[in-house]
């Protein structure tokens, strides 16, 4: 039977390009369907009535939501090539734990600094540079997080390069300066022919961030 | 011989799912207790990033986050499965467990740290949220059908502090005709031999929360 397979997305989002890297690392065929945020499809609502947000897959009618949950979803389903996730149960644990670190820190404060100004956007920073530097001490002297090949939580993180330029640019600080480790590791990961598809162009993102706070009146 | 250490509260309900799924498939461990006011060197050497309980030390390796102990647990002992076998259903159940969290948890928490309209603002959005839970039970006993599984053991604390915290603020959030499913789930949860046997002192907790509540109410005056 044929798998009918659909990504409801929007372009700039993170969260989307994780399960896009999943999908394309699987080699799976799938329909894009862009979402308008501000004009949700009647899909959308009726695939993820609770959250009413992107990413949503859509496999064979049932969806899945959850960027994170998603990926997992993936990987169990399509078990049989380029696994995303190590098979030992304690190497799994900690690999979600830093894609779960990834998801509870770095997208609020990232908006911190894209959203705020003044004292706020000082603080947001401060925050930014001590989560980064955690990650950076998880990496150590890894190529990647996942260790030799890239996995989970190199997945869950590498989605955020696309946003560095938008995000340095706003918050008057530069990101290679800051956190070299991080932008090594990203750079390397780009050398992957899925990650280097898949993610956005760091300027068309700047581009969209910037209309973002000329809406939020913050130019 | 495996060597597992649960570092826990007597009352934090995140360590009660750990407990409860090591019970269910009858691990033995060891339980240390921790005073949070007092954190001891081992737990901030096995969870230096959140300095938090629940951690599961087995064979010396920590693992933390309640949910991805649970996962973890199912994944290294076999008996007694708490997720589906089916990755649509294990989907399904993650969500559930993580909009419990994100959402169910910090909402209902929300509405017994206010008061005046700031409470009844919290109720209404704590009702939205156990509405969607609510409908999730919807022809079965458990979140996971016939038997306990990882969505019951994340929602464990609808079925004790959710009435300690009820009885403090008096305010019903889950009341019988609003809510029947989820009023027959907790009586079933609350009920079943493995998770009863594990309750923290109702009387400890009541004075507990009655202190934190005071703490919170106290900063500002009632609207």
């Amino acid at each position: 039977m044929a798998d009918e397979v659909v990504l409801l997305d929007f372009w700039p989002s993170m969260f989307g390009m994780r399960v896009r890297i999943a999908l394309a690392e699987k080699g799976i065929e799938y329909e894009y369907k862009e979402e308008d945020l501000r004009n949700k499809s009647p899909l959308l609502l009726e695939m993820n009535p609770i959250h009413k947000k992107i990413p949503v897959l859509i496999h064979n009618g049932k969806p899945v939501c959850e960027s994170l949950i998603i990926v997992q979803y993936i990987d169990e389903v399509w078990n049989d090539r380029s696994p995303l996730l190590p098979t030992d149960p304690y190497q799994r644990a900690h690999a979600r734990f830093w894609a779960d670190y990834v998801d509870k820190k770095v997208y609020e404060v990232s908006r911190k600094i894209w959203t705020t100004k003044g004292e706020e956007k000082e603080a947001g920073k401060k925050e930014f540079f001590e989560i980064f530097k955690t990650l950076e001490g998880e990496l150590g002297d890894k190529p990647y997080f996942g260790g030799e090949t890239f996995g989970f939580v190199d997945l869950s993180l590498i989605p955020f390069y696309s946003w560095f330029h938008a995000i340095e640019t706003f918050g008057e600080f530069n990101m290679e300066a800051e956190c070299p480790k991080i932008v090594a590791w990203a750079k390397r990961c780009l050398q992957i022919e899925t990650v280097a598809k898949t993610l956005p162009d760091q300027k068309k993102v700047y581009e969209f961030v910037g209309q973002m706070r000329k809406r939020f009146g913050l130019e | 011989m495996a060597e597992l250490k649960l570092f826990r509260t007597w009352s934090t309900p995140f360590a009660l799912r750990v407990v409860w799924a090591l019970n269910l498939k009858g691990i033995q461990y060891d339980t240390i207790f921790e005073d949070l006011s007092n954190k001891s060197s081992l737990l901030l050497q096995y969870n230096p990033i959140y300095k938090k309980v629940p951690v599961l030390v087995h064979n010396g390796k920590p693992l933390v986050e309640s949910l991805l102990i649970l996962e973890y647990i199912d994944e290294t002992w076999k008996q007694t499965p708490l997720l589906p076998e089916d990755p649509s259903e294990r989907a399904t159940a993650r969500f559930w467990a993580k909009f419990g969290d994100d959402k169910v948890l910090l909402s209902v928490w929300n509405v017994f740290i206010k008061q005046g309209k700031d409470q009844e603002e919290a109720i209404v959005t704590a009702q939205e949220n156990l509405g969607f839970v609510e409908r999730q039970l919807t022809g079965k006993k458990f979140f996971n059908g016939e038997t306990i599984g990882f969505v019951d053991l994340a929602f464990g604390w609808l079925a004790n502090l959710l009435s300690v915290w009820e009885e403090i603020c008096g305010v019903t959030l889950i009341d019988h005709e609003k809510f029947p499913m989820l009023s027959e789930w907790i009586q079933n949860f609350a009920g079943a031999p493995i998770i009863k046997e594990s309750w923290p002192p109702r009387d400890k907790l009541i004075t507990k929360y009655q202190a934190l509540r005071e703490v919170y109410t106290s900063k500002e005056a009632p609207k």
